[in-house]
């Protein structure tokens, strides 16, 4: 068993049309880097200088990884981790 | 003929053509309008915008449309109301309340960014509007999409209470109740949104959309007679109001209308969700998301986009922020109730009570000028203030029990 990664819509086409592609466990950051050396492009979209960028969320199992340590949280075997671009603006509750 | 020459993305630079678009496709940063000032500038000016109608679209010039405008033609010109009573009350000299809880037509600031958006959409050629929300936002939808002949889809969560559904169903509005949370709808609707070809409003119209609050901005200015004010105080949700009052006074100063611009913008939120304004105290750019709870529902947003590019006005101004718990919301409502005549939401409740803190720290300046930012009605938000207010005299019909009655209330 691997870490299965859940691409969105817009990267999709740097991983050939794969909607879930499959990492190591380690950290998340490490995890990108991966995804760059077997996806190429994929990493600057991202991060940026090892930081997640600010508008693309990152869930582990979930879990949004700022309530979690952030660039350095640790995924194992079987963990699902998804990337979301957040709506710009976007937020989860357009409420006012 | 419109002065917009593109969208840009805040984050890395990249340009776009006008189009229904709001994310940049390489880094997914939100897309900001880019106007010709040059070009605004010889036509903007006081003479020709005290010329004009008193609605938001005086200032047509600095909002994103290519034509004339379609929807909304009254909203906006909200009063800026001299709180005589209430600066007294927190020891200031020269307070305003900027008062959108009687924006037309659906009493809040979101009227304005409804009539920019739908003016866009109509530009843009969509025959039908949308949108994610269970308050104001869904109400200014259904409203404004009516009159200006829209089919309409309005998403909410199923559990919505059943006052805040008349309020959008009396319009008519495909009502659309997801058997989930917030997060549920909202992911519904962005792939809703990449699947018909409709104007979200706060999804792939929002650049525009969003631009629509400056008018609340330019309309302060003007009515100061020109002038900024020393400091103005902003409730903060996703952060987009308070970035973009500052970008209106920075591009009245920009064409030339205002002279002198050194205004501190203040962030005000509810302790309950409060992240824009913890990092604002805490000193980094750093939002971490936050679970709210707060009685301030409109401004419950737990992972504010623009909450950055807040905290940066706010530094960048030396503005500062504050929050306020549930029963200092409560005060603010009331205390803005019985000194100035107005019923605020909850929001307005942040906004007042965070003014009085900012004003007992020092913050803002006692014999400064300060503007607040009411953004919507009470009339609302009325379960909030439950078992919160004065009582009711309940009397027999004969003058002797009101009598009665009357002299326990001159004790």
């Amino acid at each position: 068993m691997a870490v299965k990664v859940r691409i969105p819509t817009p990267l999709q086409r740097l991983t050939q049309g794969k909607e879930e592609v499959e990492g190591t466990p380690g950290t998340i950051i490490n995890l990108v880097n991966e995804l760059e050396k077997k996806f190429p492009g994929i990493g600057e979209r991202i991060s940026e200088g090892g930081k997640i960028r600010r508008f693309v969320n990152i869930y582990v199992n979930e879990e949004d990884i700022r309530f979690l340590q952030a660039e350095a949280t640790v995924v194992k075997d079987g963990d699902e981790v998804s990337i979301v671009p957040a709506i710009a603006g976007g937020n989860s509750q357009e409420v006012i | 003929m419109g002065y917009v020459s593109g969208l840009k993305c805040r984050e890395c630079g990249r340009e776009y053509p006008v189009d229904p678009i709001y994310v940049c496709e390489f880094c997914f940063g939100p897309l900001e309008v880019v106007y010709d000032y040059k070009k605004i500038k010889k036509v903007l000016t006081k003479k020709n915008i005290k010329s004009r109608g008193e609605n938001l679209w005086r200032y047509k010039e600095l909002l994103p449309i290519d034509g004339e405008p379609q929807v909304g033609l009254e909203s906006g010109f909200t009063p800026l109301i001299k709180a005589d009573n209430l600066a007294k009350e927190l020891g200031v000299s020269e307070l305003y309340v900027k008062d959108d809880t009687v924006a037309h037509p659906t009493l809040s600031f979101k009227d304005r960014v409804v009539a920019v958006a739908l003016t866009k959409a109509k530009e843009f050629g969509f025959d039908t509007v949308a949108c994610a929300s269970t308050g104001n936002l869904a109400h200014s939808v259904s409203a404004h999409g009516a009159k200006a002949g829209f089919k309409r889809f309005v998403f909410i969560p199923a559990n919505l209470e059943a006052s805040k559904i008349v309020a959008s169903l009396v319009y008519e509005p495909n009502l659309v109740a997801v058997d989930g949370n917030y997060d549920e709808v909202n992911r519904l609707c962005s792939e809703i949104a990449n699947k018909y070809k409709w104007a979200f409003v706060n999804i792939n119209i929002r650049p525009f959309y969003a631009e629509g609050s400056k008018t609340q901005g330019f309309e302060i200015i003007e009515q100061l007679d020109w002038k900024a004010p020393d400091n103005v105080v902003v409730p903060c949700a996703s952060g987009s109001l308070l970035t973009k009052v500052w970008k209106s006074f920075k591009e009245f100063k920009k064409i030339g209308i205002l002279k002198k611009l050194d205004t501190k913008v203040f962030a005000a939120q509810a302790t309950g969700c409060s992240p824009i304004v913890a990092a604002i105290k805490q000193g980094t750019d750093v939002i971490r998301p936050v679970k709210p709870d707060t009685i301030a529902k409109s401004l419950a947003i737990g992972n504010p986009a623009d909450g950055f590019y807040a905290c940066q006005v706010v530094r960048e101004t030396g503005g500062y922020g504050e929050d306020v718990s549930d029963k200092e919301i409560i005060d603010g409502i009331k205390l803005l109730a019985k000194t100035e005549g107005i019923f605020a939401e909850t929001a307005g409740g942040v906004t007042v009570a965070c003014t009085k803190k900012l004003i007992e720290s020092g913050k803002i300046g006692r014999d400064e000028i300060t503007v607040i930012c009411i953004t919507g009605n009470g009339l609302k938000t009325q379960e909030a203030l439950t078992g919160q207010t004065t009582e009711v005299h309940y009397i027999k019909p004969n003058l002797a029990a009101f009598e009665e009655i009357l002299k326990k209330i001159q004790k």
